[in-house]
Protein backbone atom coordinates (compact mmCIF):
# COMPACT_ATOMS: atom_id res chain seq x y z
CA UNK A 1 0.00 0.00 0.00
CA UNK A 2 1.26 3.39 -1.20
CA UNK A 3 0.43 6.32 1.70
CA UNK A 4 0.65 9.63 0.17
CA UNK A 5 2.94 12.02 2.59
CA UNK A 6 2.06 15.31 1.64
CA UNK A 7 5.06 17.02 0.71
CA UNK A 8 6.68 20.36 2.89
CA UNK A 9 9.92 22.16 2.12
CA UNK A 10 12.75 19.97 2.70
CA UNK A 11 15.82 21.32 4.76
CA UNK A 12 19.01 20.61 2.48
CA UNK A 13 17.01 22.78 0.10
CA UNK A 14 16.13 25.64 2.63
CA UNK A 15 18.76 28.41 1.97
CA UNK A 16 20.35 30.12 4.44
CA UNK A 17 22.59 33.84 5.68
CA UNK A 18 24.22 34.57 8.64
CA UNK A 19 21.97 37.21 9.04
CA UNK A 20 18.96 35.40 8.59
CA UNK A 21 16.94 33.28 10.86
CA UNK A 22 17.19 29.43 10.29
CA UNK A 23 13.89 27.28 10.45
CA UNK A 24 14.06 26.46 13.86
CA UNK A 25 11.72 24.91 16.39
CA UNK A 26 8.73 27.43 16.12
CA UNK A 27 9.14 27.16 12.42
CA UNK A 28 8.80 23.32 12.23
CA UNK A 29 5.72 23.40 14.99
CA UNK A 30 4.24 26.14 12.80
CA UNK A 31 4.40 24.29 9.65
CA UNK A 32 3.44 21.01 11.72
CA UNK A 33 0.12 22.59 12.72
CA UNK A 34 -0.49 23.40 9.15
CA UNK A 35 0.28 19.64 8.01
CA UNK A 36 -2.20 18.59 10.81
CA UNK A 37 -4.88 20.90 9.18
CA UNK A 38 -4.30 20.31 5.85
CA UNK A 39 -7.55 18.71 5.19
CA UNK A 40 -9.42 21.81 6.33
CA UNK A 41 -6.95 24.25 4.37
CA UNK A 42 -7.62 21.74 1.13
CA UNK A 43 -11.53 22.11 1.44
CA UNK A 44 -10.74 26.25 2.09
CA UNK A 45 -8.74 26.41 -1.32
CA UNK A 46 -7.75 30.02 -0.45
CA UNK A 47 -6.71 32.04 -3.71
CA UNK A 48 -4.53 34.52 -1.67
CA UNK A 49 -1.86 33.44 0.87
CA UNK A 50 0.40 35.25 2.54
CA UNK A 51 3.25 35.15 5.33
CA UNK A 52 4.07 38.32 7.20
CA UNK A 53 8.25 37.77 8.67
CA UNK A 54 8.79 34.75 6.10
CA UNK A 55 12.88 34.86 7.01
CA UNK A 56 14.44 31.47 5.22
CA UNK A 57 11.31 30.83 3.46
CA UNK A 58 11.02 27.74 5.10
CA UNK A 59 7.06 28.00 6.47
CA UNK A 60 5.58 29.70 2.90
CA UNK A 61 6.87 27.47 0.75
CA UNK A 62 6.04 24.19 3.17
CA UNK A 63 2.55 25.97 2.64
CA UNK A 64 2.36 26.20 -1.05
CA UNK A 65 3.53 22.55 -1.31
CA UNK A 66 1.21 21.19 0.99
CA UNK A 67 -1.97 22.79 -0.56
CA UNK A 68 -0.57 21.07 -4.33
CA UNK A 69 0.80 23.77 -6.61
CA UNK A 70 0.76 26.93 -6.95
CA UNK A 71 -1.43 27.40 -9.88
CA UNK A 72 -4.99 28.03 -7.77
CA UNK A 73 -3.36 30.31 -5.49
CA UNK A 74 -1.31 33.95 -4.78
CA UNK A 75 0.90 33.25 -2.72
CA UNK A 76 2.54 36.64 -1.05
CA UNK A 77 5.65 36.78 1.65
CA UNK A 78 7.27 39.75 3.47
CA UNK A 79 10.09 40.76 5.68
CA UNK A 80 11.64 43.68 7.04
CA UNK A 81 15.31 42.37 6.35
CA UNK A 82 16.15 42.40 3.33
CA UNK A 83 18.33 39.16 3.14
CA UNK A 84 15.43 37.39 4.60
CA UNK A 85 13.43 37.80 1.04
CA UNK A 86 16.14 36.80 -0.83
CA UNK A 87 16.90 33.86 0.77
CA UNK A 88 13.54 33.12 0.81
CA UNK A 89 13.58 33.59 -2.69
CA UNK A 90 16.01 31.00 -3.22
CA UNK A 91 14.47 28.44 -0.93
CA UNK A 92 11.23 28.95 -3.18
CA UNK A 93 12.76 28.12 -6.28
CA UNK A 94 14.80 24.84 -5.25
CA UNK A 95 11.43 23.74 -4.46
CA UNK A 96 10.47 24.72 -8.13
CA UNK A 97 7.38 27.03 -6.41
CA UNK A 98 6.28 30.76 -7.62
CA UNK A 99 6.10 33.04 -4.30
CA UNK A 100 5.70 36.86 -4.59
CA UNK A 101 8.29 38.94 -1.81
CA UNK A 102 8.00 42.50 -1.06
CA UNK A 103 10.48 43.82 1.54
CA UNK A 104 8.54 46.15 3.72
CA UNK A 105 7.55 46.34 7.71
CA UNK A 106 4.52 43.81 8.28
CA UNK A 107 2.04 44.32 4.97
CA UNK A 108 3.14 48.33 4.77
CA UNK A 109 2.60 49.40 1.18
CA UNK A 110 -0.12 46.49 0.72
CA UNK A 111 -2.67 47.09 3.24
CA UNK A 112 -4.72 49.08 1.36
CA UNK A 113 -5.16 46.89 -2.08
CA UNK A 114 -4.80 43.85 0.26
CA UNK A 115 -7.92 45.29 2.04
CA UNK A 116 -9.95 41.68 3.04
CA UNK A 117 -8.23 40.01 0.43
CA UNK A 118 -6.39 37.77 2.38
CA UNK A 119 -7.62 34.06 2.56
CA UNK A 120 -4.59 32.23 5.26
CA UNK A 121 -2.09 34.75 6.53
CA UNK A 122 0.48 32.93 8.45
CA UNK A 123 3.37 34.77 10.77
CA UNK A 124 5.42 33.43 12.83
CA UNK A 125 6.76 36.69 14.67
CA UNK A 126 9.62 37.95 16.69
CA UNK A 127 8.00 36.85 20.33
CA UNK A 128 11.13 36.77 22.54
CA UNK A 129 10.90 39.49 25.49
CA UNK A 130 13.55 41.56 25.14
CA UNK A 131 14.62 44.92 26.36
CA UNK A 132 12.29 47.48 24.01
CA UNK A 133 15.76 48.79 22.05
CA UNK A 134 16.38 45.58 20.43
CA UNK A 135 12.82 45.36 18.28
CA UNK A 136 13.70 46.32 15.04
CA UNK A 137 17.08 46.66 15.11
CA UNK A 138 18.68 45.40 11.84
CA UNK A 139 19.81 42.28 10.90
CA UNK A 140 19.13 38.92 12.83
CA UNK A 141 18.07 40.00 16.17
CA UNK A 142 15.15 41.64 14.28
CA UNK A 143 14.07 38.13 13.88
CA UNK A 144 13.40 37.58 17.63
CA UNK A 145 13.42 40.70 19.65
CA UNK A 146 10.05 41.32 20.49
CA UNK A 147 10.08 43.57 23.71
CA UNK A 148 8.13 43.87 26.66
CA UNK A 149 6.41 40.23 27.02
CA UNK A 150 7.84 39.58 23.06
CA UNK A 151 4.67 41.61 22.24
CA UNK A 152 5.93 44.36 20.55
CA UNK A 153 5.60 43.31 16.90
CA UNK A 154 2.96 40.51 17.13
CA UNK A 155 0.59 43.75 18.64
CA UNK A 156 1.62 45.89 15.56
CA UNK A 157 0.75 42.65 13.62
CA UNK A 158 -2.76 41.97 14.69
CA UNK A 159 -4.61 45.24 13.56
CA UNK A 160 -2.92 44.27 9.79
CA UNK A 161 -4.43 41.12 10.54
CA UNK A 162 -7.67 42.30 11.07
CA UNK A 163 -7.71 44.51 8.39
CA UNK A 164 -6.51 42.15 5.50
CA UNK A 165 -7.78 38.84 6.00
CA UNK A 166 -11.14 37.95 3.88
CA UNK A 167 -14.35 37.06 5.07
CA UNK A 168 -13.30 33.76 5.51
CA UNK A 169 -9.77 34.33 6.55
CA UNK A 170 -8.02 32.41 8.60
CA UNK A 171 -4.51 33.55 10.79
CA UNK A 172 -2.12 31.01 11.96
CA UNK A 173 0.01 32.78 14.86
CA UNK A 174 3.20 31.38 16.36
CA UNK A 175 3.23 32.55 20.89
CA UNK A 176 5.12 31.89 23.33
CA UNK A 177 3.44 31.13 27.06
CA UNK A 178 5.23 34.61 27.53
CA UNK A 179 3.16 36.50 25.26
CA UNK A 180 -0.04 35.51 27.09
CA UNK A 181 -2.11 33.69 24.23
CA UNK A 182 -5.16 33.88 25.94
CA UNK A 183 -4.99 37.94 25.94
CA UNK A 184 -4.23 37.55 22.44
CA UNK A 185 -7.55 35.54 21.64
CA UNK A 186 -9.43 37.68 24.28
CA UNK A 187 -8.32 40.92 22.20
CA UNK A 188 -9.34 39.22 18.76
CA UNK A 189 -12.47 38.04 19.87
CA UNK A 190 -13.06 41.90 20.73
CA UNK A 191 -13.04 42.11 17.06
CA UNK A 192 -15.42 39.37 16.14
CA UNK A 193 -12.98 36.55 15.82
CA UNK A 194 -13.07 32.63 17.09
CA UNK A 195 -9.62 30.90 18.00
CA UNK A 196 -8.12 27.93 18.76
CA UNK A 197 -4.84 26.54 20.03
CA UNK A 198 -4.23 24.09 17.50
CA UNK A 199 -0.68 23.10 18.62
CA UNK A 200 1.15 23.33 22.06
CA UNK A 201 4.72 22.37 21.90
CA UNK A 202 6.92 22.25 25.14
CA UNK A 203 10.59 22.62 24.14
CA UNK A 204 14.04 22.49 26.03
CA UNK A 205 13.85 26.41 26.16
CA UNK A 206 10.42 27.67 25.23
CA UNK A 207 6.25 26.76 25.40
CA UNK A 208 5.06 27.35 22.09
CA UNK A 209 1.20 27.40 21.25
CA UNK A 210 0.10 27.68 17.81
CA UNK A 211 -3.39 29.67 17.36
CA UNK A 212 -5.43 29.84 14.78
CA UNK A 213 -7.70 32.45 14.18
CA UNK A 214 -11.19 33.34 12.03
CA UNK A 215 -13.76 35.93 11.69
CA UNK A 216 -16.82 34.30 13.30
CA UNK A 217 -20.27 36.34 13.25
CA UNK A 218 -21.57 34.68 16.46
CA UNK A 219 -18.31 35.73 18.09
CA UNK A 220 -19.11 39.35 17.20
CA UNK A 221 -22.86 39.03 17.70
CA UNK A 222 -21.99 38.08 21.59
CA UNK A 223 -19.35 40.61 22.01
CA UNK A 224 -21.58 43.19 21.09
CA UNK A 225 -24.26 41.59 23.33
CA UNK A 226 -21.83 41.57 26.48
CA UNK A 227 -20.54 44.74 25.86
CA UNK A 228 -23.17 46.00 28.50
CA UNK A 229 -22.55 45.19 32.23
CA UNK A 230 -22.25 41.17 31.81
CA UNK A 231 -18.94 42.26 29.72
CA UNK A 232 -17.21 42.78 33.36
CA UNK A 233 -18.35 39.67 34.89
CA UNK A 234 -17.53 37.65 31.97
CA UNK A 235 -14.10 39.01 31.41
CA UNK A 236 -14.03 37.85 35.27
CA UNK A 237 -15.16 34.97 34.98
CA UNK A 238 -12.53 33.52 32.24
CA UNK A 239 -9.56 34.99 33.23
CA UNK A 240 -8.81 32.18 36.15
CA UNK A 241 -9.44 29.40 33.60
CA UNK A 242 -6.58 27.00 33.01
CA UNK A 243 -5.41 27.49 29.95
CA UNK A 244 -6.46 24.11 27.83
CA UNK A 245 -4.78 22.31 25.73
CA UNK A 246 -7.23 22.51 23.09
CA UNK A 247 -9.75 25.68 23.62
CA UNK A 248 -11.91 27.19 21.26
CA UNK A 249 -13.61 30.07 21.44
CA UNK A 250 -16.78 30.84 19.09
CA UNK A 251 -18.04 28.26 17.13
CA UNK A 252 -18.05 25.96 19.51
CA UNK A 253 -17.72 28.25 22.76
CA UNK A 254 -21.16 27.38 24.54
CA UNK A 255 -18.82 24.08 26.17
CA UNK A 256 -16.17 26.02 27.27
CA UNK A 257 -17.83 28.81 29.92
CA UNK B 1 8.09 41.32 -9.47
CA UNK B 2 4.60 40.09 -10.99
CA UNK B 3 1.73 42.78 -12.10
CA UNK B 4 -0.47 40.89 -9.84
CA UNK B 5 1.91 42.32 -7.28
CA UNK B 6 2.11 45.34 -8.39
CA UNK B 7 -1.86 45.88 -8.44
CA UNK B 8 -1.85 45.12 -4.58
CA UNK B 9 0.98 48.10 -4.00
CA UNK B 10 0.42 51.16 -3.27
CA UNK B 11 2.80 54.13 -1.66
CA UNK B 12 2.81 53.85 1.76
CA UNK B 13 4.52 57.52 2.74
CA UNK B 14 3.11 59.31 5.37
CA UNK B 15 0.87 61.82 4.29
CA UNK B 16 0.18 60.63 0.70
CA UNK B 17 -3.32 60.23 -0.39
CA UNK B 18 -3.44 59.13 -3.66
CA UNK B 19 -0.72 56.33 -3.84
CA UNK B 20 -2.34 53.72 -6.70
CA UNK B 21 -0.98 53.19 -8.84
CA UNK B 22 2.54 52.94 -8.57
CA UNK B 23 4.08 54.06 -11.68
CA UNK B 24 6.69 51.48 -13.15
CA UNK B 25 10.61 52.16 -14.47
CA UNK B 26 11.25 49.59 -16.29
CA UNK B 27 14.72 48.47 -16.28
CA UNK B 28 14.51 44.35 -17.11
CA UNK B 29 10.99 42.78 -17.71
CA UNK B 30 11.31 38.46 -17.88
CA UNK B 31 8.36 36.33 -18.68
CA UNK B 32 7.99 33.03 -17.00
CA UNK B 33 5.52 30.62 -18.28
CA UNK B 34 2.98 29.23 -15.62
CA UNK B 35 0.32 26.85 -15.54
CA UNK B 36 -2.82 28.07 -16.95
CA UNK B 37 -6.23 28.15 -14.24
CA UNK B 38 -9.44 29.39 -15.65
CA UNK B 39 -11.14 29.55 -12.16
CA UNK B 40 -7.87 31.43 -10.51
CA UNK B 41 -7.95 34.33 -12.90
CA UNK B 42 -11.96 34.39 -12.78
CA UNK B 43 -11.77 34.51 -8.79
CA UNK B 44 -8.97 37.11 -9.38
CA UNK B 45 -11.00 39.36 -11.97
CA UNK B 46 -12.66 40.84 -9.08
CA UNK B 47 -9.65 41.46 -6.74
CA UNK B 48 -7.86 43.17 -9.63
CA UNK B 49 -7.85 46.63 -10.96
CA UNK B 50 -7.95 46.73 -13.98
CA UNK B 51 -6.96 50.35 -15.13
CA UNK B 52 -3.53 50.05 -13.65
CA UNK B 53 -3.44 46.22 -15.04
CA UNK B 54 -3.91 47.61 -18.16
CA UNK B 55 -1.14 50.41 -17.39
CA UNK B 56 1.29 48.34 -15.64
CA UNK B 57 1.39 45.71 -18.80
CA UNK B 58 1.87 48.94 -21.33
CA UNK B 59 4.90 49.98 -18.93
CA UNK B 60 6.05 46.36 -19.73
CA UNK B 61 5.85 46.23 -23.47
CA UNK B 62 2.69 44.35 -23.60
CA UNK B 63 -0.20 46.05 -25.45
CA UNK B 64 -3.09 43.19 -26.15
CA UNK B 65 -5.29 43.91 -22.82
CA UNK B 66 -8.66 45.70 -23.67
CA UNK B 67 -9.07 49.09 -22.07
CA UNK B 68 -12.43 48.14 -20.83
CA UNK B 69 -13.87 44.90 -19.56
CA UNK B 70 -16.87 43.45 -18.54
CA UNK B 71 -17.60 40.30 -16.51
CA UNK B 72 -19.00 38.15 -19.05
CA UNK B 73 -15.65 38.76 -20.97
CA UNK B 74 -14.45 35.76 -18.56
CA UNK B 75 -16.30 32.94 -20.88
CA UNK B 76 -13.82 33.56 -23.34
CA UNK B 77 -10.80 32.06 -23.75
CA UNK B 78 -8.79 34.49 -25.75
CA UNK B 79 -9.15 36.65 -22.93
CA UNK B 80 -8.52 34.76 -20.13
CA UNK B 81 -5.15 33.58 -21.79
CA UNK B 82 -4.40 37.53 -22.56
CA UNK B 83 -5.18 38.13 -19.12
CA UNK B 84 -3.28 35.51 -17.50
CA UNK B 85 -0.29 36.19 -19.48
CA UNK B 86 -0.65 39.94 -17.95
CA UNK B 87 -1.34 38.97 -14.50
CA UNK B 88 1.43 36.01 -13.82
CA UNK B 89 3.39 35.77 -16.83
CA UNK B 90 5.31 39.31 -17.18
CA UNK B 91 7.69 40.33 -14.22
CA UNK B 92 9.08 43.54 -13.50
CA UNK B 93 13.04 42.34 -13.13
CA UNK B 94 14.77 45.59 -12.49
CA UNK B 95 13.62 48.31 -12.19
CA UNK B 96 11.48 50.93 -9.59
CA UNK B 97 8.26 51.83 -8.36
CA UNK B 98 7.33 55.74 -8.51
CA UNK B 99 4.83 57.10 -5.96
CA UNK B 100 2.36 59.15 -8.29
CA UNK B 101 1.75 62.03 -5.24
CA UNK B 102 5.61 62.65 -4.47
CA UNK B 103 7.51 60.75 -7.24
CA UNK B 104 9.59 58.94 -4.41
CA UNK B 105 11.36 55.57 -6.03
CA UNK B 106 10.92 52.02 -4.39
CA UNK B 107 13.82 50.10 -6.25
CA UNK B 108 12.96 46.69 -7.61
CA UNK B 109 16.00 44.50 -7.78
CA UNK B 110 16.02 41.03 -8.75
CA UNK B 111 12.38 40.61 -8.80
CA UNK B 112 11.90 42.00 -5.27
CA UNK B 113 10.18 45.62 -4.66
CA UNK B 114 11.91 47.58 -1.42
CA UNK B 115 9.28 49.38 0.47
CA UNK B 116 11.02 50.47 3.20
CA UNK B 117 10.51 54.14 4.25
CA UNK B 118 12.99 56.44 5.97
CA UNK B 119 12.17 57.55 9.41
CA UNK B 120 10.67 60.59 8.23
CA UNK B 121 8.48 59.36 6.08
CA UNK B 122 6.44 57.02 8.04
C1 LIG C 1 11.02 34.13 14.20
S1 LIG C 1 11.51 34.63 12.58
C2 LIG C 1 10.53 33.53 11.58
C3 LIG C 1 11.12 33.24 10.23
C4 LIG C 1 10.36 32.17 9.41
N1 LIG C 1 9.02 32.58 9.10
C5 LIG C 1 10.33 30.86 10.16
O1 LIG C 1 9.25 30.51 10.68
O2 LIG C 1 11.36 30.19 10.23
C6 LIG C 1 10.69 36.21 12.41
C7 LIG C 1 10.88 36.91 11.05
O3 LIG C 1 10.11 38.13 11.06
C8 LIG C 1 10.87 39.16 10.46
N2 LIG C 1 10.38 40.45 10.98
C9 LIG C 1 10.66 41.03 12.18
N3 LIG C 1 10.02 42.20 12.29
C10 LIG C 1 9.32 42.37 11.14
C11 LIG C 1 8.46 43.40 10.63
N4 LIG C 1 8.20 44.50 11.36
N5 LIG C 1 7.92 43.25 9.40
C12 LIG C 1 8.19 42.15 8.66
N6 LIG C 1 8.99 41.14 9.08
C13 LIG C 1 9.54 41.25 10.30
C14 LIG C 1 12.30 38.85 10.83
O4 LIG C 1 13.21 39.47 9.95
C15 LIG C 1 12.31 37.32 10.75
O5 LIG C 1 12.67 36.88 9.47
Amino acid sequence: MCIMIPKIAQIPLVSSHPEVYDPCDDSFALVDALLADRANLLEHQPSICMEIGCGSGYVITSLALLLGGNSSAYYIATDINPHAVRVTQETIEAHGCHVELVITDIASGLEKRLNRLVDVLVVNPPYVPTPEEEVGCSGITSSWAGGVNGRDVIDRILPVADKILSDRGWLYLVTLSENNPLDICLQMRRKGYASRIILQRSTQEENLHIIKLWRDSETLLEENECMGLKKTNRVKNMNPIPFPQVSVWGCDSRNNR
Amino acid sequence: MRLLTHNMLSSNIKGVTNGFPLRMEVGKVVEKTVDFNADFLRNMFAKVEWNALVEGSKALGYFELPDNVESSMLESDEFLHKFHHALLELHLEQGALICPETGRRFPVSKGIPNMLLHEDEV
